[in-house]
């Protein structure tokens, strides 16, 4: 009959048990016995059965169990079955609860022979629970002891909003819903229960603050931290306090990689990476143009060299250029809706300024009220943020309430380049090298300026063309004749 | 008829007024007539309508006739009183069934249908769901690399066309529906466009509303209405065919929304959760009674939920109904369920989902025929009452002459080919030949994957039987597991199931979940339908290796014992072989 098929002799169970009551007898257990205690292990119910699950207990811990009595259904890949008990005794510990799951072969639960082995099967349920910890995921279901300690849902998405895309970061994950429920997909609470993943821990990405599979996964990996995934675990900069030395830890293993170390590999994405993609695919939403100007800048360069004494930075003075010039174009840093219906002008002028991190991220530190707050203080403050987002210590607020952003290539000798406009923002500049071109002049003559190119690219629904251009005009005044900027 | 004529040019008024002539090739005179039904002529439309259809009826009757010697009796008959023979109200899967039946015993047919010919299971049903379940099928297979490594293929990354899959499914309804359509054409069946209307038991009004050129009246010995069904919705539930939609719009395929609850976990919603979670989608089901797929047999649908719903991103509310949807707007607001105990009547959760289907059975679309006319009333939901024989009964529960139902619109089996065999059936009783249909020898089909189907009663029915009938009964079980080609394909998840009179060999149910079950079932049903018992069909011979040897072994299994035979011993001995249940 077809039943035979379905079980395998091997890996202890009795053949003619199961076809004629469907339901099983374990054979001897092999190992990790000691006289007084019994493991119960889960038994191979079918040739390709790897692991099962614990449909139900039909015996609790305490009860008495009789050989051949059926103890649990086991839920393999092909069917439910009774599993009994192969001694006599009492049922002292259950490891796999209902619901979860064990690897064919991994104890589920201990029988003492008497009351007084109760203890040492109580005890031992612990210890096999600990030990088998580290062995493949779903196996050995540790109760308290091997539970991951949850992450702080914040401190998991903290380090994505290092983007590009400063000022709209993938916000929503980070937020609970407001009514504290939690809405999980289908797909989210599998991967929960199969991963051992508190539900109430994760912090969702979806609509509405829904948990995604993917923010199971992503919590499960924070959680395995100890194991390995180093970039998950370092991308903590909320957890620093606790971990201080993780964040260098990432940063050398990044510089001890060497080119061939890469070559025909795939790695997935660090959180920090994940946050950038997500937010470069975001950003495909928004119709976007360019406008560039050349603009000259011996003026510029004259003044810089003056005022480098005083602590002043090439970086601080373009903000505070590109902030005074943004002061009478409103909309340079206003935003789109999130529903596309509308403008938003926003108060401040917050000069957001892409900085390469040493391990290849991306962080954008804003310089904030970048046209009022003097140049000297400017550029304090710009010291300040970039020792620290060099030490992933940025608050969210100092790397995401940009409303204009810069992005500089130009002491790479980079000519031009085009950069990808920020979900959220208006518009952003992108600024190339300054250097010595054959120009003609105003006055008819042939002379040799220090040049740049600005590129804007800008959000074509509230940004037109003229608004950039205007701003473009106003910033080459400023930039032309930097000595307002001291004002 | 004269005034047609008038127009019309010598041959075609012979052919147009004599019916009885024995005339020779139906081609030439089919092509004139096409050219006369362009022709601008002073008819008014209704006149020209009918003019020309009998035109072409009667010259398409002459080619049949010519190969069919003495039918011609019946048409003209019927010639002399009426329009038709019979004429059929619905051209869907049940109406065509009955129209080619009623075309091959002779009659004079003509279809009345208001929408898309080829009804629901063409243009909305089974037949686009079927390419979609083809099309997601083969990406779920490709998509799973444990199961193509198995067999030695490795798969680079897969992915589709969401249009692409949708565009299949709206071709392949499109080429059937042509198909239908011609097949009528070809035998002669006239189809009338237009909404049907009773003016009394032999006589039909249709028309289309708005339209002044289109519509007529027709008489007709016998009519029969077979105006399907819709999709069911419960109240309380906005359709808006974007994020809150029924199989109608789901067929279209127009977006992919990330998790979909199904209301319903029948037929239609499984093969939706099929068709979705292979491309992508999450799916929670919503289902009323307390258990998963309520009408399958137990163990089946214990077996289907292992293979269809765990393991894939499928989550399901048992007991529960939707009591309130509020429609969202799609990747930006999501669809709000509100969940009431079903026994209780408390609000027991609200899901925030992308898109909600409802997939809660259909309704009977049998409005607007004027039953009050022929003196019939449908039931509370809808339905026609019906005889056995397909009969309509009036509302003094007596039958009304000449006027029967089939299909969806009785409500006896909502299935396109039982509808279609209840055509049949009906077209046999008209012609004095009594005939009732045995539903139990239907089969129905679910096609996931793996598919699923069943013919006859369930094993909790049969032992019901049993019990108040006092026969012993047979369970005989087998496994795809044992079966070669189903190892050959590594398909070898599923069972089937056959429930028999241990003492007649009388087969009552067989159920089937497994590769291609959907056409594995119908040894069993036409076994049923011929009513061959297990011993009858034991010595069948089933090529090796094919999936069919499933039902040969099923079959093969089964014992029967008569109980003339020393029963004692016997009964025991088969007993001990055999798992019984009753």
């Amino acid at each position: 009959m077809a039943s035979s098929m379905l079980l395998n002799k091997s890996a202890g169970v009795s053949l003619g048990a199961a076809r004629q009551g469907r339901s099983l007898r374990q054979a001897k257990p092999t190992s990790t016995t000691t006289a007084a205690v019994k493991d119960v292990f889960m038994p191979a119910l079918s040739s390709t059965m790897t692991e099962g699950k614990i449909v139900s207990w039909l015996k609790q811990p305490g009860d008495k169990v009789s050989k051949g009595e059926p103890i649990v259904v086991v839920e393999s890949d092909k069917a439910d079955m009774d599993v009994e008990a192969f001694a006599e005794g009492i049922l002292g510990s259950i490891v796999v609860n209902e619901g979860e799951r064990a690897n064919v072969g991994a104890a589920i639960a201990f029988i003492a022979e008497t009351e007084a082995d109760l203890d040492e099967a109580k005890k031992k349920a612990g210890s096999n629970g600990a030990a088998a910890a580290p062995a493949p995921a779903p196996a050995a279901p540790a109760p308290a002891a091997a539970a991951p300690p949850p992450p702080p849902p914040a401190a998991a998405h903290a380090p994505a909003a290092p983007a590009p895309a400063a000022p709209a970061p993938p916000a929503p994950a980070a937020a609970p819903r407001a009514d504290g429920r939690i809405v999980a997909t289908p797909y989210a609470k599998q991967l929960a229960k199969d991963l051992r993943v508190d539900l109430a821990t994760v912090a969702g990405s979806g609509p509405n603050g829904r948990i995604t599979a993917s923010d199971v996964e992503r919590t499960a990996k924070g959680g395995a931290a100890p194991a390995a995934a180093p970039a998950p675990a370092a991308a903590a900069p909320a957890a620093a306090s606790a971990a201080a030395p993780a964040p260098p830890a990432p940063a050398k293993a990044a510089a001890g990689t060497t080119v061939s170390e890469l070559r025909g590999t795939t790695k997935p994405f660090t959180t920090l990476q994940a946050a950038v993609a997500r937010n470069m695919n975001e950003s495909l939403k928004v119709p976007e143009f360019r406008v560039s100007m050349s603009i000259e800048t011996d003026k510029f360069d004259a003044l810089y060299k003056r005022l480098k004494p005083h602590g002043v930075t090439m970086t601080a003075l373009l903000a505070k250029a590109v902030g005074a010039a943004l002061a009478s174009h409103p909309v340079m840093f206003a935003s789109c809706t999130p529903d596309g219906n509308g403008i938003t002008y926003n108060e401040r002028i917050n000069v957001a300024l892409a900085v390469a991190m040493p391990d290849g991220g991306l962080i954008t530190p804003v310089l904030k009220d970048a046209d009022k707050v003097d140049i000297y203080q400017l550029s304090r403050n710009w010291a300040d943020l970039v020792k620290r987002a060099r030490g992933k210590q940025l608050q969210p607020d100092e790397y995401n309430s940009g409303t204009f952003t810069i992005s500089n290539l130009g002491m790479f000798g980079v000519d031009t380049f085009d950069a990808i406009l920020p979900p959220g923002t208006a518009a952003i500049m992108a600024v190339g090298g300054s250097k010595p071109t054959v120009v003609a002049t105003a006055d008819g003559l042939i002379g040799v300026r220090k040049v740049m190119q600005i590129n804007i690219t800008a959000d074509h629904r509230i940004v037109y063309g003229a608004d950039a251009a205007e701003f473009l005009q106003t910033l080459k005044a400023v930039i032309e004749s930097p000595d307002q900027l001291l004002l | 008829m004269a005034s047609f004529t008038a127009h019309s040019t010598k041959a075609q008024a012979s052919l147009a007024s004599s019916q009885q002539a024995k005339l020779v090739s139906a081609r030439p005179q089919r092509s004139t007539v096409r050219c006369n039904a362009s022709l601008p002529v002073s008819l008014d439309s209704r006149q020209l309508n009918q003019a020309v259809n009998r035109c072409i009826r009667v010259s398409r009757h002459v080619a049949t006739r010519s190969s069919r010697g003495q039918r011609c009796a019946v048409v003209a008959m019927a010639g002399a009183k009426y329009d038709y023979d019979l004429v059929i109200i619905g051209c869907g899967v049940g109406g065509h069934g009955a129209a080619l039946h009623a075309v091959e015993q002779g009659m004079k047919v003509a279809v009345i249908e208001g929408h898309d010919i080829g009804g629901t299971c063409v243009n909305r049903g089974c037949v686009p769901s079927k390419a979609l379940l083809a099309a997601s099928g083969r990406i779920r297979d490709m998509k799973n690399e444990m199961h193509m490594k198995s067999m030695g293929i490795q798969v680079g990354s897969v992915s589709f066309d969401r249009a692409g899959v949708a565009a299949h499914a709206t071709q392949l309804a499109s080429a059937i529906q042509g198909n239908l359509k011609r097949s009528l054409e070809a035998l002669g069946v006239d189809i009338l466009i237009g909404q049907a209307k009773f003016v009394d038991n032999h006589t039909i009004k249709y028309g289309l509303p708005g339209r002044v050129d289109v519509g007529g009246q027709v008489t007709a010995k016998d009519v029969i209405i077979a105006t399907g069904s819709v999709p069911f919705v419960p109240p309380g539930i906005p359709i808006d065919g974007k994020t809150v939609f029924t199989s109608d719009h789901a067929l279209k395929l127009e977006w992919l929304p990330n998790w979909v609850a199904i209301i319903g976990s029948g037929y239609i919603g499984l093969e939706f959760s099929d068709v979705y979670t292979a491309l992508g989608c999450e799916v929670t089901f919503i289902e009323a009674m307390d258990k998963i797929m309520p009408g399958f047999d137990t163990e089946i649908a214990r077996m289907a939920e292992r293979l269809l719903i765990k393991g894939r991103p499928i989550d399901y509310h048992t007991g529960v109904i939707a009591t309130k949807v509020t429609p969202g707007v799609p990747g930006v607001k999501p669809v709000e369920i509100e969940l009431t105990d079903f026994k209780t009547k408390k609000v027991v959760d609200t899901l925030e989902v992308d898109a909600c289907m409802v997939a809660t059975g259909r309704a009977p679309y049998t409005n607007g025929l004027n039953l009050g006319s022929i003196g019939v009333e449908t039931d509370r939901r809808g339905f026609v009452p019906v005889s056995e024989k397909m009969e309509v009964l009036g509302s003094d529960g007596k039958v009304v002459p000449n006027v029967y139902c089939i299909g969806d619109a009785n409500g006896k089996y909502m299935l396109a080919h039982a509808a279609s065999a209840q055509g049949i059936s009906a077209v046999e009783n008209m012609l004095g030949r009594p005939n009732v249909l045995n539903h139990l020898s239907i089969p129905a089909a679910c096609f996931t994957h793996p598919e699923v189907s069943f013919v006859g009663v369930t094993q909790e029915k049969a032992e019901e039987m049993a019990k108040e009938q006092g026969f012993p009964l047979g369970v005989a079980k087998t496994s795809f597991k044992a079966n070669s080609k189903a190892l050959a394909e590594k398909e070898g998840e599923g069972m089937a199931k056959m429930l028999y009179r241990k003492d007649t060999g009388e087969i009552l149910g067989v159920h089937i979940i497994g590769l291609h079950a959907a056409d594995l079932i119908h040894e069993a049903s036409n076994a049923i339908a011929t009513k061959q018992t297990v011993q009858d069909i034991k010595f069948a011979v089933h090529a090796h290796p094919t999936l069919s040897e499933v039902l040969d072994e099923l079959i093969k299994s089964a014992h029967v014992t008569p109980p003339s035979s020393s029963s004692n011993s016997s009964a025991a001995k088969a007993g001990a072989k055999q798992p019984v249940a009753a």
